[in-house]
């Protein structure tokens, strides 16, 4: 069969989106990029949402991105059931999207923070996690000034009780509720969350960890055998 | 009323305000004498900003010859000097492209924008080569870490960093950190930008060929940094700074990384024939130059300038400094082209002249000509002043009060952890973890590691791989320079250079940023020329040249200067970045060894310094045949795989390294010393390094050591939870750590 085909959307002001790419290429699937200004998801199996500071997030974060053409086409097919990935700008826009949940506000710290955070993974019956172990511990980094999860009380309480709570903080860097670090939707082909898989996949470069991997042999996985 | 040629021909005696614009009464008579009458409002807009201090190097040129005319040979070098940024060969095709520059005055006035738009600046300097740019790193100084004012720069300045570099996209490697009571008022944030291009697809900043198209692109101009130049970069601060304020830019990072793939884009198209960064001087700047360098004339009409404040006269036009501005000389077939992928990126981009042959510099508004001039005049030609300088009166008396009278500590376990905790000595994670240093994903080593380094191969896309990767440092002592600024500057130099080598990198070129206070005093010109003198000295001695950077004059608060603050970038080349030395101890069972010699040197010293307050005698020796063969050493057991991890020895000397050899990774060491334990401890001579191998490379690395007379001393072995200097003193590293993270936050927050 052909290689699995991945999407990487790229806005005005998106940075993770090579760092993406290249790791969509290292387990084998094709990295199909996306342009923020057109109405076509060119076919892709599945969409990831890179990071970065989309129209420079003067206003709140995502707040502009869902507005753009090609979420008009992303929304319905998510909704559909087509797997989508966001990090950090990209789970920001995501919730401004309304495809998941709550918000995320300022950082408790009032400051950036990139670091190689701790995180354990709960939720591995994801389109995006199903190559790890329920309760596994990984590394991946964090780098963000607007991380702190937060939601309502009903929310927060169907988060968990709904078992949506993908990747919670091993110790809290930036004050979200219920250490939240990653979630998901009801049917579990969307997922956000704040740390960055795709600097963690080459021994060589990026954080001290080859952790990320997961994320993308789960979604290749998860295609392969669709 | 527009000032225009006509009216001044016509009014030749009506004064115009050349003292408030900084510029000097000779200066003034000289602008008429090129004219032949007096200067429009415009002109003398131009010609004061381009005269400045700042942008004509009017007091430094002189010494700054010694960069070329002592240049060692190199054939790495493709672009000197002169040009917006030096441009070195790094093989296979590659070449990159770096430069170090000072935003250190708006960064007192205004920390965050200071800051943030001192990172701006240097990218576009380096995107405006024809490079991407892959990097920044922050060579940064401050007050006394505990100093009420230093609360109020340092975050400002971090936040203004991180917010604009963060935005951008470009990973932060390295830099520094230093506190001393000597930059209270005048902090310095000094941004040093690396890009990596084609070969042969460097550009320059020239307007060729009579016809050809001027685009303004990027942001609008505003108000902002108005007079910036000549009012803020070349006058010294006294109490009125606050007023200051508006002549601060502000940065808006979001148009800047268009900008950047915008410019990567019209470049691929080949649709640009000369490009111009618009920074201090803006308008003024880019105009003059891209001219003067071209064809040699050009016209403008400055009615085209989009403007974010349409009151704003052509004076302001010309002098403001509005950010994310770029300017190029576009053939007109190419132009719907060049707009077209401008449009893609949401930039703006106005035609608002065309390059001639007519060797004049022509500027109209609102039909009027305003502007008529050589355009050299004002970008080359400018005022050279040889400044006297002569020793400073205290200077014999400074380096004869010699750290021999201070009294050795007789707990050197206590000695260590103060150093450790101390503010220049202490963990930089604070501010470095408000940096991003991951994105792009080339990141081989970032800070706290000797060099930040980068990997070659997938920086561009689509470009041809390849194994090698670049490592860059910067450093500077200024208390060694203070002491002796000729042996300072080389000292700056040497620790940089070391500091590549140490990750298995050969250094190559070099780029500097001259911190110093006003040239108008004989003494701070003293230690300009002495600095300038010894790093030209050590780039040939060393065999790197200088390929570019920047002088900061006027760093004082009313007669006292800084301390002469040489600080140097040094970048080399590794051919294959998989064999990058990671520093610090990685593993257990390590012989861990030093690399040179050791002798008692603790002038200017950080012992001396926060033990004693103490600042006098004379600096380490800078002995640079022993750097160069210590970095022979290095690269070449790096290349065959000898070295499991190194840590350079600087401030603080062994002490501090095998402090931070530990916190590496969270290992231990058992180490034994054969002479004066405090000497051996606590000494900052230069030319050292620490390494751990394994036990059965040894032998072979050893002999390499032998080979290149570098002194090889086995000092012991990895291991454990606890530095042991076996009958000196025992530390954990879990104390160590403590120490040497709490200081910071404990300060700032």
């Amino acid at each position: 069969m052909s290689a699995a085909r991945v999407g990487v959307v790229t806005f005005p002001g998106t940075l993770d989106d090579q760092d993406a790419a290249r790791a969509v290429r290292l387990v084998g699937a094709e990295a199909v990029p996306l342009w923020h200004a057109d109405h076509d998801l060119k076919g892709v199996d599945a969409v990831f949402l890179p990071g970065g500071f989309s129209y420079g997030d003067y206003l709140r974060c995502g707040a502009i991105s869902r507005f753009a053409p090609l979420m008009e086409e992303l929304v319905p097919a998510a909704k559909a059931g087509l797997p989508v990935i966001g990090t950090c700008n990209g789970f920001q826009i995501l919730c401004e999207a309304h495809l998941l949940p709550g918000a995320l506000t300022r950082n408790a710290s009032l400051h950036y923070v990139c670091r190689d955070q701790r995180l354990k993974v709960e939720q591995t019956g994801t389109a995006w996690t199903n190559a790890f172990t329920p309760g596994q511990e990984i590394v991946l980094p964090i780098k963000h000034g607007e991380g702190r999860y937060v939601a309502s009380d009903d929310t927060l309480a169907a988060l968990e009780s709904g078992g949506h709570v993908v990747f919670r903080y091993v110790g809290n860097p930036n004050g979200s509720l219920n250490d939240i670090a990653g979630i998901r939707n009801e049917a579990g082909n969307v997922v956000g969350l704040m740390p960055h898989p795709e600097h963690a996949v080459e021994e060589l470069v990026g954080a001290p960890s080859t952790d990320g991997l997961g994320i993308f042999t789960s979604i290749l996985k998860n295609l392969v055998n669709a | 009323m527009t000032d225009s040629v006509k009216r001044a021909a016509e009014t030749p005696d009506e004064p115009m305000p050349f003292a408030e614009l900084g510029m000097k009464q000779d200066e003034y008579d000289r602008v008429k004498e090129i004219l032949g009458r007096r200067p429009t409002g415009s002109e003398l807009a131009i010609y004061s900003v381009m005269w400045s201090e700042h942008c004509s190097y009017k007091s430094s040129k002189v010494h700054l010859k010694q960069f070329a005319t002592k240049a060692p040979k190199s054939e790495a070098l493709l672009v000197g000097m002169g040009e917006n940024a030096g441009v070195v060969d790094i093989g296979d095709g590659w070449a990159a492209t770096f430069k170090i520059e000072s935003h250190n005055h708006p960064s007192y006035v205004e920390p965050h924008q200071g800051a943030a738009t001192g990172v701006g600046g240097i990218v576009r300097d380096i995107m405006s080569m024809g490079a991407r740019p892959i990097a920044v790193m922050d060579a940064l100084r401050f007050g006394a870490a505990d100093a009420v004012d230093t609360r109020r720069v340092l975050p400002g300045v971090v936040e203004g960093i991180s917010s604009y570099g963060n935005c951008l996209g470009l990973p932060n490697i390295g830099g520094e950190v230093v506190f001393d009571p000597c930059y209270l008022g005048n902090p310095l944030v000094n941004a040093l930008c690396v890009g990596l291009l084609r070969k042969d697809q460097i550009k320059l900043a020239t307007a060729p060929g009579p016809g050809n198209k001027v685009v303004l692109f990027g942001a609008s101009t505003g108000p902002d940094g108005i007079g910036g130049a000549s009012v803020l970069a070349s006058a010294t601060f006294e109490d009125e700074s606050q007023a200051k304020r508006p002549a601060v830019q502000v940065g808006d990072p979001f148009m800047e990384k268009l900008l950047i793939e915008c410019c990567l884009e019209l470049y691929a198209a080949d649709v640009v024939v000369g490009i111009q960064d618009l920074g201090a001087a803006g308008v003024s700047c880019a105009t003059t130059e891209l001219a003067a360098k071209g064809t040699g004339g050009m016209t403008v009409d400055l009615n085209l300038v989009p403007l974010r404040d349409p009151s704003l006269r052509p004076e302001e036009i010309l002098m403001s400094e509005s950010q994310e501005r770029m300017m190029a000389v576009v053939r007109p077939g190419d132009i719907p082209a060049f707009m077209a992928i401008c449009a893609k990126w949401d930039v703006p981009a106005t035609v608002i002249g065309e390059v001639t042959d007519t060797g004049r510099l022509v500027m109209t508004w609102d039909g009027e000509v305003i502007v008529d001039i050589p355009p050299g005049t004002a970008a080359d030609d400018g005022p050279v002043y040889e400044r006297p300088f002569h020793e400073p009166a205290g200077q014999a008396a400074l380096n004869a009060d010699t750290p021999d009278r201070l009294e050795r500590p007789a707990d050197l376990r206590a000695t260590l952890l103060k150093l450790l905790g101390s503010p220049n000595l202490a963990s930089k994670a604070w501010v470095t973890d408000q940096y991003d240093r991951y994105v792009r994903s080339n990141t081989v080593l970032a800070q706290p590691a000797d060099a930040g380094m980068l990997r070659i191969s997938e920086a561009i896309e689509g470009a041809e791989p390849t194994t090698r990767g670049i490592a860059l440092s910067t450093d500077g002592n200024g208390r060694y320079a203070k002491l002796d600024p000729y042996a300072g500057a080389q000292l700056a130099l040497a620790e940089a250079y070391r500091n590549v080598a140490v990750t298995g990198a050969k250094p190559l070129a070099v780029t500097n940023c001259l911190n110093f206070g006003s040239p108008e005093d004989p003494e701070v010109m003293w230690q300009f020329a002495e600095a300038t003198r010894g790093l030209a000295d050590a780039c040939k001695a060393l065999g790197v040249p200088v390929t570019g950077g920047n002088v900061s004059f006027y760093n004082q608060t009313g007669s006292t200067a800084i301390h002469p603050t040489p600080v140097v970038g040094v970048l080399g080349v590794i051919d294959d970045v998989a064999k990058r030395v990671p520093t610090g101890f990685t593993g257990e069972g390590l012989r861990v060894v030093l690399l040179g010699d050791t002798g008692a040197e603790f002038g200017g010293s950080e012992w001396a310094h926060v033990e004693h307050h103490h600042l006098g005698g004379l600096p380490p020796q800078a002995n640079l045949a022993a750097e160069q063969a210590l970095a022979t050493v290095l690269v070449e057991a790096a290349r065959r795989g000898l070295l499991e991890g190194s840590h350079d020895l600087s401030d603080g000397g062994l002490a501090i390294a095998l402090a931070e050899s530990c916190l590496a990774k969270g290992v231990g060491a058992e180490i034994e010393l054969t002479g004066d334990a405090f000497t051996d401890l606590f000494s900052e001579s230069a030319a050292r390094a620490l390494v751990v191998v394994r036990p059965e490379a040894y032998d072979e690395f050893a002999s390499l050591c032998g080979r290149h007379d570098v002194p090889c001393y086995g000092l012991g072995v990895t291991g454990g939870a606890s530095l042991v200097v076996k009958g000196v003193f025992e530390v954990s590293v879990e104390d160590l750590r403590e120490t040497h993270t709490a200081a910071l936050p404990a300060l700032f927050g």
